[in-house]
C-alpha cells in the first residue's frame, strides 16, 4: 500500500464504529429524556425486592421543608422513596411529567377534573376510607369527583390580609372591614417609604377570588355554570382596580406576595399572604401583627377567605401503584406526628386532620388562632371543575380589569364564553 | 510500441493493472470523503432530526388533534384547531405585542450596533479590548441577565438602581414591570436585549465594515467627498448593504422568538405577551393543550417563514452581486 494513502480501511472501520457508538449515544439520550428523580437501583417492584418511588414537591419557601420531606421518605420502610424538590414553575414540571410514566409516582398538586379525564391520578377511596371523618368537608370535596376521592390534603393555606398594628394604630385606624375600608386605609398608611399594601406585583390577581367570593359569587355554581358573572361580581373587580389605582400598593418588590419580606423588611403596612408566613413574620416583627379576612364588598355580603393548600395524589401512569399508594396512606395518613411536623414546624398550615388540628397548640394563640378562626368562618375551597385554562381565562380578565382600568362586564364577559366552551367540552 | 514481443495478454493485464489501481484508489478517496463528510455533519443532522425535525413534524400531527394532557392523541379534529387559534383574541395581541416589541428593538438595534461597530472600527488602541468589552454581553444568558434587570437594577422599590438614581433627582419611584400607563415594561425588556445582542450584531457590522476596499474611500477622498456624514452615506452604507440585510432579518426572527426576557421580567400577563409566552402557557404550562399550542407554533413559524421571504425580497438579500 502506498505510503500517502494512510490505513484508509482500518481507519474507516474504525471510525464507523465511532460513529456508530455516537449515533447510539444520541439515540439513547433522546429515549431517556429526563431524570424521572427516582432511584437508580434496579428492582422495579416486583418479585419481594423494594419498589422505587418518585415523589415530587414544590419547593417550599421555609428553610427544613426539604430535608424534613427527605426524612420522612427515608424512613419509609417498604420502599426506596425518592423526595424530587423543585423550584421554579413546579405547576409545568408537573403537567409534562404527568405525561408520561417516567413522571412522579406520588406527587403534591391541586386538583382539578382535567387529571381524571386525562388519567393521571388515581382514586384513593380504599386507603381514605377509614379517615374520612376526619377531614373537613370541604377539603375532601375539593379532591372529589363522581363521588371519588382523588387526593389526600397534606396541609391547608388559608390566604388573608396581615397588617402592621402599630401602624394601624399610630393612623387611628381600625381593621378594615370592607373592600372600601381597605382602599382607603390602604390610602392612610401610604407615605412617601411605605406603601399602604402588597397584593403581589401583578398589582392584586391574588384577590380575584376573595373579592369575588366577598361578593357571594363564586367560579362555578353547584350545578357546574359560570358565578362570576353577575353585577356584584363586576363590581368587586371594580374595587380592585380602584385600589390598584390608588397608588397605595407596593409594586415591583423583588418578592411576590407569597414571600413575608415586603411587610418584614417595613415596605408596607398591610400585605395579602398565606398563613404559612406567620412565623416568619413573628420573628421580624414579633407581636406587631393583625389579620383580617379579605373584606366584605358590602353590609350584604359575607368576607372571604381562599382556604388553599397542598394536596397528595398518586400518578396512574405510575409502574407501583399499590406501592404509591401505600406510601401516601402511610405518610399522610397513619403518620400523624410527621403531618403535625410538616404543618407546624417550619411555616404554619392548618392540619387537615380535625383531630390533629384540635390539638396543635402553635395555632391555638395569637395571630394564628385568628387565622383559624377567621378560615372556619369564612374559608372555600376550590372548585374541582375549575380548570387551569378557565383559571387562565379568569386572570385575563381580572389583569384586563386592575391594571387596565377594563369595563368589568366587559371582560367578565370574555371570560364566560371561555369557561362555558371548556364547561362543554368537559361535561357535553 | 517498442515492445512487439509482449503477448497481446500480458499487455492487457499490464494496462488493465495500471487503470483499476487509480480507479480503485479514486473509489477509496471518494470513499473516505464521504465518510468524513457523515463524521462531520452526522452528529448535527442527528441532533436536527432527533430534536428539531421530528418535533415539527410531531407538532404537525398534534395540531390535528384535540391534545390535552397527553402527547398521543387519538380525537382528530381536522382543522379545527388552526380556525380557534385564528380567532382567539389572545393569540392575536400576543402578535401585536411582538409588532410593537419589533418596533422598538429592531430599528435601536441596528442603529446602535451599526454606530458602535464604526466606533470601535475606528479606534486605534486597544482594539481587542474595546470589541470583547462590547461583545461580552452575547455570552450572557438572558435569563441570569433578566435576574439582574428585575431584581437589581429596574425593582420597583426605592433600593433598586433606577429608583434611586430617580430619588437623586428628586422623582418617586416607578415601578418598572407593573406599571401598564405609561407603559415602563418596556424599558427593561428593551434594554436588557439590546445590552445582550449589540455586541454580536456589532461584530457582524466590523466584519462588514473591514471588507469595504480603502481604495473607495481613497477615490471618494479624491473625487472632494467631505469624510463624515456623505461618506457614510454614500461609500459606507451601500457598502454594508448585505450585512445590514442580514442582520435585519436575523434581527426581526429573534425578535419573534423572544421568550426568555418577558417570561423572566413580566411573566405570563396578557398586556405583554409576545407569541411564544403565549403558546408556552397554553401548551407546556399547567393546561397542557398541545393540540391548540401546535397549531399556534405552525402558524406563528409560517408567518416568520413569509416576513423573512417578504423581507428578502424586498432588500435584496442574496441578490447577484452582494
Amino acid at each position: 500500500m502506498p505510503a500517502h494513502v494512510p490505513n484508509a480501511g482500518l481507519s474507516r472501520r474504525d471510525l464507523l464504529k465511532r460513529t456508530g457508538g455516537l449515533a447510539a449515544l444520541a439515540a439513547l439520550t433522546a429515549a431517556c429524556g429526563g431524570n424521572t428523580g427516582r432511584p437508580s437501583s434496579s428492582g422495579g417492584g416486583g418479585g419481594g425486592a423494594k419498589a422505587n418511588l418518585s415523589q415530587w414537591y414544590h419547593q417550599y419557601g421555609e428553610t427544613g421543608t426539604q430535608q424534613a420531606a427527605q426524612r420522612y421518605a427515608k424512613a419509609y420502610p417498604d420502599a426506596n422513596v425518592a423526595v424530587q424538590w423543585t423550584p421554579g414553575d413546579y405547576d409545568a414540571k408537573l403537567a409534562s411529567g404527568l405525561l408520561s410514566s417516567k413522571g412522579p409516582d406520588v406527587f403534591e398538586g391541586h386538583f382539578n377534573i382535567a387529571m381524571v379525564k386525562s388519567n393521571q391520578v388515581v382514586p384513593l377511596d380504599d386507603i381514605m376510607a377509614d379517615v374520612k371523618d376526619d377531614f373537613q368537608p370541604g377539603d375532601l370535596a375539593t379532591n372529589t369527583l363522581d363521588g371519588k376521592i382523588y387526593g389526600i390534603r397534606m396541609i391547608i393555606d388559608p390566604q388573608v390580609i396581615y397588617y402592621r398594628k402599630s401602624l394601624l394604630d399610630k393612623a387611628g385606624i381600625k381593621p378594615p372591614e370592607t373592600i372600601d375600608d381597605l382602599i382607603s386605609a390602604a390610602k392612610e398608611l401610604t407615605t412617601n417609604k411605605v406603601k399602604g399594601i402588597f397584593v403581589g406585583n401583578d398589582g392584586g390577581n391574588v384577590m380575584g377570588g376573595p373579592a369575588l367570593y366577598s361578593s357571594g359569587g363564586e367560579y362555578l355554581t353547584k350545578d357546574n355554570k359560570p358565578g362570576f358573572t353577575d353585577a356584584r361580581a363586576a363590581q368587586a373587580f371594580g374595587k380592585l382596580h380602584e385600589l390598584y389605582a390608588s397608588k397605595s400598593i407596593l409594586l415591583g418588590a423583588p418578592t411576590d406576595w407569597w414571600d413575608p419580606t415586603a411587610i418584614n423588611q417595613g415596605l408596607v403596612a398591610m400585605q395579602f399572604i398565606g398563613m404559612w408566613a406567620v412565623p416568619g413574620m413573628q420573628k421580624a416583627l414579633g407581636d406587631d401583627i393583625g389579620v383580617i379576612p379579605f373584606p366584605k364588598l358590602d353590609a350584604q355580603a359575607q368576607p372571604a377567605v381562599y382556604s388553599g393548600g397542598w394536596t397528595q395524589f398518586v400518578s396512574a401512569k405510575s409502574p407501583n401503584i399499590d406501592a404509591a399508594k401505600k406510601f401516601v396512606k402511610w405518610l399522610w395518613i397513619d403518620k400523624s406526628d410527621y403531618q403535625e411536623d410538616w404543618s407546624l414546624n417550619y411555616g404554619f398550615h392548618i392540619p387537615p386532620r380535625k383531630s390533629l388540628a384540635a390539638k396543635a397548640s402553635k395555632l391555638q394563640s395569637g395571630v394564628a388562632a385568628d387565622t383559624v378562626k377567621l378560615t372556619q368562618d369564612h374559608g372555600y375551597t376550590d372548585n374541582p371543575a375549575w380548570t387551569p385554562k378557565m383559571n387562565t381565562a379568569f386572570g385575563d380578565m381580572l389583569t384586563n380589569v386592575i391594571k387596565k382600568g377594563a369595563d368589568p362586564a366587559a371582560e367578565i364577559a370574555k371570560a364566560e364564553k371561555t369557561v362555558n366552551a371548556e364547561l362543554s367540552r368537559l361535561f357535553g | 510500441m517498442s515492445a512487439p514481443t509482449k503477448t497481446p495478454s500480458a499487455a492487457d493485464s499490464v494496462t488493465t493493472g495500471e487503470r483499476r489501481r487509480p480507479r480503485r484508489r479514486r473509489q477509496k478517496g471518494i470513499a473516505g470523503n464521504t465518510l468524513w463528510f457523515w463524521v462531520f455533519v452526522g452528529p448535527f443532522v442527528l441532533g436536527l432530526l432527533v430534536f428539531s425535525y421530528l418535533p415539527i413534524i410531531w407538532s404537525l400531527i398534534l395540531s390535528f388533534f384535540e391534545a390535552y394532557n397527553t402527547a398521543t392523541p387519538s380525537k382528530f379534529v381536522g382543522l379545527q384547531n388552526y380556525v380557534d387559534m385564528l380567532k382567539d383574541h389572545n393569540f392575536i395581541s400576543s402578535l401585536g405585542t411582538f409588532t410593537i416589541f419589533a418596533v422598538f428593538i429592531v430599528p435601536l438595534t441596528f442603529a446602535l450596533s451599526l454606530a458602535l461597530a464604526l466606533l470601535v472600527n475606528q479606534v486605534k488602541i486597544a482594539r481587542a479590548f474595546f470589541r470583547s468589552v462590547f461583545f461580552l454581553p452575547t455570552a450572557c444568558s438572558y435569563v441570569v441577565a433578566s435576574l439582574i434587570w428585575r431584581l437589581s437594577i429596574f425593582n420597583g422599590v426605592r433600593f433598586g438602581l433606577a429608583n434611586t438614581v430617580l430619588g437623586w433627582l428628586g422623582i418617586d419611584n416607578i415601578a418598572w414591570l407593573s406599571t401598564v400607563s405609561p407603559p415602563w415594561y418596556w424599558l427593561p425588556l428593551v434594554t436588557v436585549r439590546l445590552w445582550l445582542q449589540l455586541g454580536f450584531y456589532m461584530i457582524l457590522f466590523i466584519a462588514g465594515l473591514q471588507r469595504i476596499s480603502p481604495t473607495l474611500y481613497e477615490a471618494a477622498y479624491v473625487d472632494g467627498a467631505k469624510p463624515g456624514w456623505q461618506v457614510f452615506r454614500y461609500i459606507t452604507l451601500p457598502q454594508l448593504r448585505a450585512t445590514s440585510v442580514a442582520v435585519l432579518i436575523l434581527n426581526l426572527i429573534a425578535a419573534y422568538q423572544a421568550f426568555d426576557e418577558f417570561y423572566n421580567l413580566i411573566g405570563n400577563v396578557n398586556y405583554a405577551r409576545p407569541p411564544l409566552v403565549y403558546l408556552y402557557s397554553i401548551s407546556l404550562g399547567s393546561i397542557q393543550d398541545l393540540g391548540h399550542g401546535s397549531a399556534g407554533a405552525l402558524i406563528l413559524a409560517v408567518i416568520i417563514m413569509i416576513v423573512t421571504l417578504l423581507q428578502g425580497r424586498i432588500l435584496g438579500f442574496g441578490r447577484a452581486g452582494d
